[in-house]
């Protein structure tokens, strides 16, 4: 329950219902769909039904000709527009041509080939079905690990081993490592590819200013002054003549972390016939053509000695990257070598990635990007060390844990670890459980014949992505503080909230900086003719990078505001605390608004001073945030129909210092929600030839309210010391401490039948075979 | 080919030639301007268009605009119509109930319509009773918080 507010109490902490949510609740905010225009059209793509096929005609002739229909444009028409850009770098890295509409080849199934404009969204749908198309299918292929093997399916014709990349990453003394070793464990562990299923599919409005020859793009992103730096650049606009607008965004989670080739088109469109133009996402293409998630086969082999120490980890990891580059495709498994060390102390690693073109969409980010991947990875084979060497789970993982005493920490893959107490969330955790009784109860259990399983994940996390020589664009953020002249306060962040919650969380840190009322800030964001210029929000940065950006604006105009203040008092000592400027000697007093008018009025000047109560901050971090955690999941596994109950769902995750925790729960939740999709039910699967089997909500299994146990959250907090809020960021927190717990709480239900591994999702269907291929 | 409907949205009465392929929730949004039911997947599976006909939570994607003739439609925006919130609205923005904003709509009808048929539902029955309707962003657990509170206010 949300407390109430009084002007002077310290609001940075506090659990405060969100200043988002009356017109989230009342149906009156504003998606790209809501959008109306006079003269509006509507686009409907066709797409490829074929993973790999040659284009041998196309005729719109019929299309064209259908009542309704302005306009049908294929990739001819739209040759001049540039490619879909890829914002990754690596050495050597192979980055095909990726037009808009596919011209003469189509490369995945839905793959976009021409695109319809009529005057109602009806017709255009009719219009897609008289374009007609004649391909020649190709073979396809869908799996990495077949595409990598001799004499498969060239995706691209002129790499015919499908390799984009590799890259080998290595940090201590690996083969010694391995050398000294009593023990060494191996196991193959994947990462599926996942959905990301934003509730809202992506859609786009584009407007064309004929007179002034400039653009106005409305589109359901995360990131809108890239897609306007990007877009421009697509489609050979001065990039001062495109405006892009982030409405009201259903969802993300990284699948909004791009550039894709419909925003580039539905401009070209508008541009084309002069009218407003709206393309909205149908699911069925949410599913074949926004980007997914992970996609790895990893081979792990790790070192340990008898007593559990580990000493080195090797990991060969198969990047499935899809057709395309998207705009961080090749970079998101490099945070996964990144993250390999996770919260142990070793300091020898070896990674080699092979990234592989495949006839699928593109892998991108998704929730935690890399970072979950690396982190299931490891927790996995900590278990599987531990069980290897009889050791309690949770005894091996403090055994290895960085201590408290040597922060930061300088990891084999090259970061400092910024703070932490890594034994603290896993003691909470363990005693929320009563770890040795539940122990005990396990034993009984497994006498009785019952499957009951106890799993450990004990995470770590690259937040507050990040600074900027380690990121594609900029890792910095912005903010934009105006005192207006009656002393309300506007704050234009460049990050582009999307359900996380910044339009209050950032009202709170004003509040407290200023003395205001949180009811007189108005955060405003996503509207690149608004903010200054931005990055986004994306890898848990939006507080801890852009609330700093905000909060050294602050520190800015409250230098500023003193000044005013001596000046309007007559004083040379004044002290500004809760919304008034006080002259330490008289007593006397300025309110906010009195100096913020006076500001702007300019009768009289500070020395040096500039009219106005203005300040733009652009903050660069010095490094990453770097939260952690500890999760203990209960299960129980039905022996007749491999069903997995969760019993009891323990977080305690540390993110720094919390701003809000209540949405720092909701944060929590939404997380652990996306790992127990990954871990229990969500794959996306293609067939042999490439085609999406689960193409569908009906076949592609996210949680609903029935499927999800009761989470219990609890924190620690740790303060980072790379910003001055202490805050390290809890977006990525749930999913990437969760898959791990649960693969880790299955595994151990099912060790008594000889079980060490199971790839995820666990659906039942699998776990009741392995059941009865233990029992036959 | 287009037919007359006559229907009552919201306390209001409407008149509209639609064409009799129209869906109900493409009517509301596109045509009457409400564009407070969302549309997350056009199949039926997502709950995110969900509006009260004749007093019953309908998936408005899954219904024709001509199978409204005469009907008593309530969207979200019928809530608070009178400028007070409904106590579930009130509840799930107490509870923190929604992020992204794009299911609530949904999520906020169907938890209504869970609560006239059962005034004090267990936390099985809350998400029983909202199987139907998806969400991407809370993990679903402030949502029964939400829930529950409303129940126990009304109840009061």
């Amino acid at each position: 329950m949300a407390t109430t507010i009084t002007k002077t109490e310290t609001l940075v902490g506090k659990r405060i219902r969100r200043r988002e949510d009356p017109r989230l609740i009342t149906g009156t905010a504003t998606y790209v769909d809501d959008i109306q225009m006079p003269g509006m059209h509507h686009a409907c793509i066709l797409r490829s039904p074929h993973a790999a096929a040659l284009i041998k005609s196309v005729s719109t002739k019929n299309a064209l000709a259908h009542p309704g229909v302005v306009a049908v444009f294929t990739g001819i028409d739209t040759a001049s527009v540039g490619p879909v850009p890829c914002g990754a770098s690596l050495p050597g890295l192979r980055v095909p041509h990726h037009d808009i509409l596919a011209r003469d080849r189509v490369y995945f199934a839905g793959h976009p080939v021409a695109v319809v404009v009529a005057t109602d969204r009806y017709i255009a749908r009719d219009a897609i079905d008289l374009i007609e198309i004649e391909y020649e299918p190709l073979p396809a292929v869908a799996d990495p690990e077949k595409a990598l093997a001799e004499g498969a399916p060239a995706v691209h014709p002129q790499w015919p081993d499908n390799t984009a990349f590799t890259f080998h990453q290595e940090g201590g003394d690996v083969d010694k490592a391995f050398a000294e070793a009593e023990v060494v464990v191996k196991q193959r562990i994947t990462s599926q590819r996942l959905i990301p299923t934003a509730l809202e599919t992506r859609g786009v409005v584009a407007e064309w200013h004929s007179g002034d020859k400039a653009l106005t793009i409305h589109s359901s992103t995360q990131i809108p002054h890239l897609l306007r730096t990007l877009v421009a650049q697509m489609l050979g606009l001065p990039e001062n003549r495109l405006r892009v607008i982030t409405p009201e965004v259903g969802g993300g989670f990284g699948s909004k972390l791009n550039v894709y080739a419909e925003e580039a088109l539905m401009g070209f469109v508008a541009m084309k016939i002069g009218k407003p133009v709206k393309w909205i996402e149908s699911r069925r293409e949410n599913f074949m053509c926004t980007t997914q998630g992970r996609g790895h086969v990893d081979y792990f082999e790790i070192a340990a000695m008898k007593d559990g120490t580990i000493l080195g980890l090797k990991l060969k990891l198969i990047q499935d990257l899809g057709a395309y580059h998207q705009l961080l495709t090749p970079a998101i498994p490099t945070l996964s070598v990144l993250m390999m060390p996770g919260l142990y102390k070793f300091q020898n690693i070896r990674a080699d990635i092979i990234g592989v073109f495949t006839n699928c969409v593109p892998t991108d980010a998704y929730r935690g990007a890399g970072r979950p991947e690396a982190t299931h990875g490891i927790e996995r084979m900590v278990d599987i060390l531990a069980a290897e060497l009889k050791m309690d789970p949770a005894e091996i993982r403090f055994k290895n844990f960085v201590s408290s005493d040597s922060f930061p920490f300088h990891t084999a893959t090259g970061l400092d670890y910024d703070s932490g107490n890594y034994s603290e969330p896993l003691k909470k955790a363990l005693e929320t459980v009563e770890y040795e009784k539940l122990r005990a109860e396990q034993a009984e259990a497994r006498k009785q014949g019952r499957l009951l399983g106890i799993g450990i994940s004990t995470y770590g996390e690259i937040c507050a992505i990040g600074p900027s020589p380690a990121t594609p664009a900029g890792g910095w953020e912005s903010a934009t503080v105006k005192i207006e002249p009656s002393g309300q306060v506007t704050v234009m962040t460049g990050a582009s909230p999307h359900g996380q919650g910044q339009e209050t969380s950032f009202a709170q840190i004003v509040a407290d900086e200023l003395g205001v009322d949180m009811d007189d800030v108005l955060v405003v964001h996503g509207d690149t003719a608004v903010v200054q210029y931005g990055i986004g929000t994306f890898g848990s940065r939006g507080t801890a990078i852009g609330g700093t950006a905000l909060y050294f604006a602050l520190q800015d105009l409250k230098a500023k505001i003193k000044k005013f203040g001596a000046l309007l008092l007559g004083s040379e000592d004044v002290t500004y605390a809760n919304g008034v400027c006080t002259d330490n000697k008289t007593g006397k007093s300025k309110t906010l608004a009195e100096i913020a008018g006076a500001s702007y009025r300019a009768m009289k000047l500070p020395p040096n001073t500039e009219p106005g109560m203005i300040s733009t901050h652009f903050w660069e971090p010095p490094n990453f945030t770097f939260p952690f955690g500890a999760h203990i999941v209960i299960t129980e596994v039905d022996r007749d129909t491999g069903r997995i109950e969760i019993k009891r769902y323990v977080a305690i995750d540390d993110c720094g210092k919390m701003i809000n925790p209540l949405l720092v729960d909701g944060q929590v939740h939404g997380g652990v929600a996306q790992g127990l999709g990954q871990a229990l039910w969500e794959q996306a699967v293609y067939d042999e030839n490439g085609q999406l089997i689960s193409g569908e909500l009906m076949d592609y299994a996210i949680p609903k309210a029935s499927m999800m146990p009761w989470i219990e959250s609890g924190h620690t907090e740790t303060p980072s010391p790379v910003n001055p809020l202490g805050v390290k960021g809890v977006g990525e927190a749930g999913t990437i401490g969760c898959s791990p717990a649960v693969v880790n709480s299955v595994v151990d239900a099912l060790r008594p039948l000889g079980v060490r591994h199971i790839d995820m999702p666990l659906t039942p269907e699998k776990i009741w075979k392995l059941i009865q291929g233990a029992s036959a | 080919m287009k037919r007359t409907i006559n229907l009552t949205i919201n306390g209001k009465q409407y008149t509209h030639e639609v064409e009799p392929r129209l869906l109900l929730i493409h009517y509301l949004r596109d045509i009457v301007g409400l564009t407070g039911p969302h549309i997350g997947c056009e199949t039926s599976l997502c709950g995110a268009c969900t509006v009260a006909v004749d007093g019953k939570a309908v998936k408005s994607c899954t219904m024709f605009a001509v199978q409204a003739e005469g009907r008593n439609v309530v969207t979200i925006e019928g809530l608070a119509a009178n400028g007070t919130l409904d106590p579930i609205q009130e509840a799930f923005w107490n509870e923190h109930a929604l992020q992204c904003g794009f299911c609530t709509p949904g999520m906020i009808m169907a938890s209504k319509q869970l609560l006239e048929r059962n005034s004090s539902p267990t936390e099985e029955e809350i998400r029983h009773g909202l199987e139907g309707n998806l969400c991407r962003c809370t993990g679903y657990q402030h949502i029964v918080n939400a829930v529950k509170a409303a129940a126990a206010k009304v109840g009061a």
